[in-house]
């Protein structure tokens, strides 16, 4: 069959098609008994979730006013999305999932489960996790954790649910809640801030480098986060942290929405990088079933030299569409974005970043890679805002696109104000495809087409991929390998 | 003496237009073949058509080599089966590195003979010879591959990559081609080092000059795609003084 590969155009086209057509087989479902509130929205579902939650006063304030100021925005519409209409009165908005349900040992999960495992390179001790065994059958897991917790707990970091430090960080929550991201900001984010399951709280002390990456691979005292996550991450002065969210192994999940908000607070000196990994169920070849991925994720350098780092790996959903972002307050702070996007079969991903300069003398580059499979759209939307005061400030945006086969759309849409005369700004963009040549090389040096394709991607990919944490570079290699090849016959 | 390559009269159409029309040739194992002749003749469809390449469709005749007809594999079937061809134009795939591309092409060969992946040290061990004999400096290894490489190091990274995949058959697509003449050296002392009684190679060009420093068993005058006359080393020396239009317009 391969031989044929390249006979002619069309010929081509249905052989990638078929090449690409192989089904989501790695998705898994855990059957989770739950408390389960409902499926509506109202008032009084936004009180019970607080008091569900025994919250705080104020945040359960917050709550209200983020409800009636989504109450009264429209859905948003974008143009390069098609978006089947979302009954938010379908939903139900609290979900407690029993822990004691799972499978009891890796030995009654689903081998192609821990096939794909394998595959990712996941350790041992984490695959257990993930399949979503009970947590107290998992005995290495528990041992890495306790050790885990208690070098953060000697560096006097923070590193807890949202709904814990609720309860016992009050005033930090009260303090930066909605700083970053206010609940105005968009309709997704008001309708967050109302509801918002649970998520992470982070917090660095002034002058602490924390001693390890931050996973949530460890936060294993909440199972599940649900589809309104909330993440809140604060550095203090001097202080330094990088924080991983999400895994490579695929996620299912039965809840179509997922809007998550996400705020990072970088002080003086401070360095916040965030990567992540999204693997969520994009839906079958018809994009059936698939994830609305719509997240808001900002950062705010707020002091002299900060510097926030965002990196995603983006290849899972039916929709994605998210921008982390970066607020250059302070003078001298530095942000950044890597990304790749990965879309296949009817996926669409609409994403990028704003780097809005406020600071003198700031800094931002974007390097975001998009590929695009089959009859897949990939959408970079980005933009570079220099304000009046960001006197000698630059921006780096190189935007490179990828296609694979002759059915896939790859959009770029930079957008760039400049308000002084100091300001430099650079943008270099490409589009290119898999070459039919490139491909009869590689398997012209004994290399399978999947593995060629593979090869190509992860080459075109590397600078993004340089920027994770070694180990996860390797998991990531092998997630869009799979995602392509898993994506592939 | 083994048969390693055995074509006849074999019949390639590029799209609707015949290249090759009758070609018979046959390689003996430890044989250098060269294939000579001007421009168009159908040199390097016959390479690629040899390789697998599907633009290239075999009308009649065969290609049988060790004993299988090419035209059942696929094309990384022919090539971990042992056949290489060294590009005319190496194309370049950025940002993967030529370190992994050729460990990816190695750890596909043993898959394919049923061996574990070579270990990294092993494997960089043989790299570090094997780039040194074609002149290659290690910085070019993590560069990918042939990405922003000059003329002449795109030629000697195919023959790096031969040496590395220890082929029974190596083509060689107008190799010499754009060498000035210190590259050609290095070119030649790569291929020299390949030649064994166990493998064969079949090396296409437009000039005498390689094969200065390549003593080839055969040369072949390529024609209208066949063979129109075969000979020794003497009869490239004849071309180089008389050109091609004696034999093909007598």
């Amino acid at each position: 069959m391969k031989k044929n590969l390249m006979n002619d155009t069309n010929n081509k086209n249905k052989e990638i098609n078929e090449f690409l057509n192989k089904s989501y087989e790695y998705g898994f479902t855990t059957e989770i008994e739950s408390e389960t509130i409902p499926p509506g929205l109202d008032e009084e579902v936004v009180r019970l979730i607080s008091k569900m939650k025994n919250e705080p006063e104020f945040l359960l304030k917050w709550r209200l006013k983020a409800f009636n100021q989504w109450k009264k925005m429209p859905q948003p519409d974008w143009a390069k999305l098609s978006i089947d209409p979302i009954d938010y009165q379908s939903i139900s908005y609290f979900s407690k999932p029993k822990q004691d349900d799972g499978p009891k040992s890796l030995d009654e999960v689903d081998p192609k489960l821990l096939e794909t495992y394998e595959k990712l390179g996941i350790p041992l001790h984490e695959r257990a996790k993930l399949a979503g065994v009970a947590v107290d059958a998992v005995f290495d897991s528990v041992s890495v954790v306790t050790t885990f917790k208690d070098k953060l707990a000697e560096a006097g970091v923070i590193f807890c649910s949202f709904s814990e430090a609720a309860l016992d960080h009050p005033e930090l929550i009260e303090k930066y809640l909605g700083t970053v991201v206010p609940i105005k900001d968009n309709y997704f984010a008001a309708l967050n801030s109302a509801v918002f399951s649970d998520g992470t709280f982070v917090y660095i002390p002034k002058d602490v480098r924390c001693p390890m990456e931050l996973s949530t691979y460890f936060r294993i005292n909440e199972a599940k986060t649900g589809q309104f996550e909330r993440t809140l991450i604060v550095a203090e002065k001097g202080s330094y942290v990088s924080y991983l969210e999400g895994c490579t192994a695929p996620m299912r999940d039965e809840n179509q929405l997922h809007a998550a908000v996400v705020e990072l607070v970088a002080h003086k000196d401070a360095e916040i990088k965030y990567s992540t990994v999204q693997n969520w169920y994009p839906g079958d070849e018809e994009g059936k079933g698939g994830i609305y991925n719509f997240v808001t994720k900002r950062g705010d350098c707020k002091g002299e030299n900060s510097k926030i780092s965002w990196t995603q790996i983006e290849t899972g959903s039916a929709i994605t569409w998210k921008y982390p972002s970066c607020i250059l307050r302070g003078d001298n702070s530095t942000g950044e974005f890597h990304s790749i996007a990965l879309t296949n079969n009817l996926q669409q991903a609409d994403t990028g970043t704003k780097m809005i300069h406020l600071g003198k003398n700031t800094k931002s580059k974007i390097i975001s890679k998009g590929i695009s499979a089959k009859s897949s759209q990939n959408t970079y939307r980005g933009q570079v805002t220099m304000s009046k005061g960001a006197k000698d400030s630059r921006n780096f945006t190189q935007c490179d696109s990828l296609l694979i086969g002759s059915n896939a759309g790859a959009h770029t849409f930079p957008s760039i104000d400049v308000m002084n005369p100091s300001s430099i700004l650079e943008h270099e963009a490409t589009t290119s495809k898999i070459a039919d040549e490139q491909l009869f090389y590689c398997m012209q040096r004994g290399i399978s087409e999947e593995d060629a394709i593979g090869l190509i991607v992860s080459g075109f990919c590397k600078e993004v991929l340089n920027e994770l944490p070694m180990e996860f570079a390797v998991e990531a290699r092998a997630l869009l390998q799979v995602n392509l090849e898993g994506a592939i016959g | 003496m083994t048969k390693i390559l055995s074509i006849k009269d074999l019949h390639v159409d590029v799209g609707e237009t015949a290249i090759v029309n009758g070609l018979n040739l046959v390689i003996e194992s430890g044989e250098t073949h060269a294939i000579m002749g001007p421009n168009g003749s159908g040199k390097s469809t016959l390479a690629k058509t040899i390789a697998g390449h599907p633009d290239y469709k075999i009308r009649s005749g065969k290609i049988i080599y060790m004993d299988r007809d090419l035209s059942e594999l696929s094309i990384e079937d022919r090539s971990n089966l042992g056949v290489f061809l060294g590009f005319q134009y190496p194309i370049e795939i950025p940002g993967l590195s030529n370190t992994a591309f050729l460990k990816a092409a190695i750890n596909a060969k043993r898959k394919y003979q049923g061996l574990d992946d070579l270990s990294a040290s092993d494997f960089l061990i043989d790299l570090k010879e094997k780039s040194q004999m074609v002149d290659i400096e290690q910085k070019f290894l993590s560069r990918g591959v042939n990405e922003g490489f000059s003329g002449g190091e795109k030629k000697r990274n195919e023959i790096l990559q031969m040496l590395m995949l220890e082929p029974t058959l190596a083509i060689l697509d107008e190799t010499d081609s754009g060498l000035d003449i210190d590259s050609m050296k290095v070119v030649a002392s790569g291929v020299n080092a390949f030649r064994n009684e166990t493998t064969s190679s079949l090396i296409i060009t437009h000039y005498e000059r390689l094969l200065n420093y390549i003593t080839p068993d055969y040369v072949h005058v390529f024609h209208n795609g066949a063979i129109i006359k075969t000979g020794d080393i003497q009869l490239a020396k004849d071309l180089e003084d008389r050109g091609y239009e004696w034999l093909t317009n007598p």
